[in-house]
């Protein structure tokens, strides 16, 4: 009985909304329709009101910096950092600083891995590791893969115990959990560039920031993860060890860690992808690696390089998840009593055996320690001239061009004019109108005052820029992802390929999307859009295959009994059942594409990530800070707008 | 009983919800369950006194969400109590430091869990001498002792497998075997012997009974087989909502039930294997002759034969000692071997 009053009440609930929502959008219209005769000061915020934000926040950075004293604590731990850092560098890439053994020859790396590959996933995994490590080495990419690892080895540690530490607290604490939540779900909406500037400032150039920003980064999943698994550990195992005579800590220590194992796992696994993705990414701030190689490549021009390189940092990406998951997966196996140690520890000495094996051989063979530059097997070159090649063909290049062309001059430059063309007032107000139409009266209001500040920091055409390119990106996936995501939920056998493939799409780090898109159309607007494009049609399709498989089956039947036909059932039944599911996903490219969008500024675009490229040439961390959180605010308006919406549909529906 | 109890419980009550203590503080006892219901609350246990002496065991039984658990987590602490007290030992449990707790539980109390509860991490050995782990036993003594528990349990064999590699009725035992490693003064089992084979459970049944003869351990079993209750109890409890609806021997539950719930719950059980002699016996008007008396301590469906063939109107009955102690009437005993 209480449940149909709610439902009633959440009716009415829906139509004053639609009601108060056309109010907005008309008085929106009504701005519209009389832009011409507008006083300058609605259609833009004057210069004169613009508070310089970047000034007073580079006060307040100045103030704790210097006067609080917080860079010499930085720079005490960046000095901590730096020993390890250099050591990790020595080791795998014989950088000469202490302990001067390195660099280790890269077969007695990729045996090792390999065993332990073998150990975590069978010979299919092992497979994986050897072609991953042997392809670097010998497309000549060691060394810079290795600068790379150098710092990850030493950031997904850390990031996983502060992590888990603070995961930790926050289980604990109720009122740090509370306050700590907001703030991770700001930062991870945060453009990564945000994170790089303080990096640099804080911390010295070079690794120690490029590390101290991808632990940031990657620290909060690990957070979320670690107080999820301890959350789910069952009473009575908690129970079990109460009565057992445990104090806190080895409650904590024998119980709850233990037993929460799978999800902090996850967690680390979930590090150690996105430190990869960052790490990569640190080659805006001079980082050497694969990343700033990429980056140079791409620069250039040199497609082949740069698809060469874009190889490696794929194997990687595939090799580190599929491992960390792997290790999720395996499960303790007993051995009988009396096991002999060297037994239960066969493929911990299996690896090191191997290890020490290769690098004994490395002094007789050289070339398993290092290949040399004339000895690597890269073929930019012949690449380049394949791919030119190609794309020189007369019906290839046509269609580009056109595409390119139309693209372009009918489809985004008109769309960007006409949102630069409508006045802020208005634009804030049909953002609130939608907001309050799909979501409600909370997240109207917060879309609102998003929308409002990032008005009021003066940088509204960028952001407007920034918000097109998003937009249009992400349209044009839809188009792709959910006519594919359709397709493929046909079949169960398709349904599985494509997810998968999605999954291995998700965890290339975000830098690769932009090789195809710039060797197809070089580097302008439409590659950027290109790049946003396919990296936002990921999780669409992703969505739209896990929502129209997860329809009840009953209810298909139901269908099929009331004499649908295929078009009918997906139309009347499937799609709408699956639409929250589809809406996640919507939400997904959205928050891709904003992070994409920043990424993308390196081609060459007029909106905020370009400008915030520029902050880190110099040291304004208050204007970097202003525009980070621009794209932050907009990212979380939608994101909140969307997540209200799906869980709406998802309680109307019945299926929440 | 002169006996001290060991568990003493007074007007407990355990209530879920969002703010129970300020609700009770509200409520008068004599609410009812679907009154509590109704205001948003569960009464986990409700107004519950009982007092468990050494040596004794107690079995509790009821439906399904009777709130059996409930009241077991409450005399272990492992659930704070709304409201009434609990001492252990004359101790006020609730007073306890979080120290003075662990120290009870360390030294005190064991308790086999409904599911289990094992450490999925800890292979069969290592769960067993956990808690010997936890006392600060050293590696040695505590493999020996959980090694011999396991036995004991028989599970040798599986002393490094881990918990999902084993059946539902193993990881039971694994529960148990945990428990009697520290061989506890005060045992808690909720419901130990659901997932075992009737051969395993017997056997299980025959070893605590031989456990509280031999050290005086006090236990509170709950189970959902009126046949165990009987062959291990010295008291029954009978929950219902959350209420103690009766607390009583066997013999008086089945013979004289309570309330009519109590009647129900009794009614398929046969009371001749319940009911002993002396339970029904009467004081014996004048002396009369010992000739073919029957044993007060036997149980009515074991002189059932004699009964039958006996034709005296009274039959008279002696204790273990050969001493005339009463007689009964032979018809009445008669009538609860036929289940009239
Ligand atoms: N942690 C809890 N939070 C809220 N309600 C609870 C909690 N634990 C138990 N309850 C409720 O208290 C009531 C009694 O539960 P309890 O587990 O004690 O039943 P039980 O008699 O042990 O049943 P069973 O025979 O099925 O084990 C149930 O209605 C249950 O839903
Ligand atoms: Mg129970």
């Amino acid at each position: 009985m209480k449940k149909h009053d709610q439902n009633e009440r959440d009716l009415k609930a829906i139509d004053t909304n639609t009601g108060i929502a056309s109010i907005f959008l008309l008085v929106a219209l009504a701005f519209l329709l009389s832009r011409g005769i507008l006083p300058a000061w609605l259609i833009r915020i004057p210069e004169a009101l613009v508070p310089p934000l970047a000034v007073w926040l580079d006060l307040i950075f100045n103030f704790i910096k210097d006067d609080l004293h917080l860079i010499d604590l930085t720079r005490a731990i960046s000095g901590g950092l730096e020993v390890l850092l250099d050591i990790t560098a020595n080791l795998l890439y014989g950088r000469n600083r202490w302990p001067k053994l390195g660099p280790i020859p890269w077969a007695a790396v990729c045996a090792s891995f390999v065993v332990l590959a073998y150990y975590l996933g069978g010979l299919r995994l092992a497979l994986l590791a050897l072609v991953t490590f042997v392809w670097t080495a010998l497309i000549g990419q060691w060394k810079i893969a290795m600068q790379t690892m150098s710092v990850l080895t030493l950031a997904a540690p850390f990031a996983v115990l502060i992590g888990l530490g603070l995961g930790i607290t926050a289980w604990k604490f109720r009122t740090f959990d509370k306050s700590i939540r907001p703030i991770l779900s700001v930062l991870q909406t945060l453009p990564f560039f945000t994170y790089l500037l303080p990096a640099v400032i804080f911390f010295k150039v070079g690794p120690t920031a490029g590390a101290v920003a991808t632990i940031m980064f990657a620290v909060p999943p690990m957070i979320l993860m670690t107080t999820l698994g301890l959350r789910k550990v069952s009473t009575e195992i908690v129970e079990a060890g109460h009565m057992s005579g445990c104090t806190r800590w080895q409650m904590l220590r024998r119980v709850y860690i233990p037993a929460a194992r799978t999800e902090i796992l996850v967690g680390v696994n979930q590090v150690i992808m996105l430190c990869l993705a960052m790490v990569v990414l640190t080659a805006f701030i001079g980082m050497p690696g694969l990343g700033a190689k990429l980056l140079a490549m791409m620069g250039s021009f040199k497609i082949g390089r740069s698809f060469e390189i874009g190889i490696t940092i794929v194997l990687f990406a595939i090799m580190l998840d599929r491992m960390s998951k792997a290790w999720v997966m395996k499960q303790p196996v007993h051995f009988d009593r009396g096991t002999q140690w060297w037994h239960r520890h066969k493929y911990f000495l299996l690896s090191l055996l191997a290890f020490v094996f290769f690098l004994l051989l490395s002094q007789l063979i050289p070339i398993l320690a290092e290949v040399t530059r004339k000895q690597s097997f890269s073929q930019g070159k012949e690449i380049d001239k394949i791919i030119k090649g190609f794309l020189a063909i007369d019906s290839i290049k046509n269609t580009t061009e056109w595409l390119r062309w139309f693209l372009n001059v009918k489809v985004l430059i008109p769309f960007r004019n006409s949102l630069l063309w409508i006045p802020t007032p208005a634009f804030i107000l049909i953002i609130m109108g939608l907001g309050w139409y799909l979501a409600g009266k909370k997240e109207a209001l917060i879309a609102g005052l998003f929308f409002t500040i990032v008005a009021i920091t003066g940088w509204w055409d960028r952001s407007v820029i920034t918000l097109y390119t998003v937009i249009s990106a992400v349209v044009l996936a839809t188009f792709i992802g959910i006519p594919l995501g359709i397709l493929a939920a046909r079949s169960t056998k398709w349904s599985s390929r494509i997810l998968l493939a999605c999954d291995t799409a998700q965890t290339f780090p975000s830098f690769i999307y932009l090789i195809p898109a710039i060797m197809l159309f070089g580097v302008n607007d439409v590659a950027v859009v290109f790049s946003i494009l396919i990296f936002a049609a990921v999780p669409l399709t992703r969505y739209t295959i896990e929502g129209l498989r997860g329809v009840p089956p009953e209810m298909v039947e139901a269908a099929d009994m009331s004499g649908a036909t295929r078009f009918q059932k997906l139309l009347t039944v499937q799609l709408p059942l699956a639409l929250p599911t589809m809406g996640v996903g919507f939400n997904q490219a959205i928050n891709f594409a904003f992070f994409m969008v920043i990424i993308a500024a390196f081609i060459g675009t007029q909106d905020l990530g370009q400008e915030l490229q520029r902050t880190l040439a110099g040291t304004e961390l208050g204007k970097n800070f202003v525009l980070g959180m621009n794209v932050s605010l907009m990212a979380l308006s939608f994101d909140f707008i969307i997540t209200k919406w799906t869980e709406t549909r998802k309680q109307a529906l019945g299926l929440g | 009983m002169a006996k001290k109890p060991v568990i003493s419980a007074r007007n407990v009550w355990k209530i879920f919800g969002a703010n129970p203590k300020k609700y009770l503080s509200q409520i008068s006892a004599d609410y009812s369950f679907d009154q509590i219901k109704e205001d948003g609350y569960i009464a986990g246990v409700k107004d519950v006194s009982i007092d468990v002496h050494k040596g004794e065991m107690l079995v509790i039984m009821g439906l399904s969400g009777s709130g059996k658990s409930t009241l077991v987590r409450c005399l272990s602490r492992l659930h704070d109590i709304t409201g009434g007290t609990i001492s252990v030992d004359n101790q006020d449990i609730m007073s306890l430091t979080e120290k003075e707790l662990i120290e009870l539980r360390r030294s005190k109390m064991g308790m086999v869990f409904q599911s289990f509860g094992l450490l999925p991490h800890r292979t069969v050995l290592e769960n067993v001498a956990f808690p010997l782990e936890m006392r600060g036993q050293d590696k040695y003594t505590r493999r020996e002792r959980a090694l011999e528990v396991i036995r004991l349990v028989g599970l040798e064999g599986r002393e490094e497998y881990f918990p999902r590699e084993l059946s539902g009725g193993q990881q039971q035992r694994v529960g148990i075997a945990r428990s009697l490693a520290i061989e506890p003064d005060i045992w808690f089992l909720d419901e130990p012997f659901s997932a075992l084979d009737p051969l395993i459970r017997r056997e299980m049944q025959v070893e605590f009974l031989r456990l509280q003869g031999l050290l005086g351990k006090t236990i509170v079993f709950i189970t959902h087989d009126f046949d165990e209750a009987l062959r291990l109890a010295d008291r029954i409890a009978i929950m219902k909502d959350g209420m103690i609806e009766q607390c009583s021997t066997p013999d008086q539950i089945v013979l004289n039930p309570a309330t009519e719930y109590v009647r129900k719950f009794t009614e398929e059980v046969e009371k001749a294997r319940v009911v002993n002699v002396e339970a029904i016996m009467e004081p014996t008007g004048k002396p009369r002759s010992s000739k073919n008396a029957l044993y007060g301590n036997k149980k009515l469906r074991d002189v059932a034969k004699i009964l039958a063939s006996d034709t005296r109107e009274f039959i008279p009955v002696k204790d273990t000692d050969d001493k005339l102690i009463g007689q009964i009437n032979r018809k009445k005993a008669l009538d609860i071997v036929f289940g009239e």
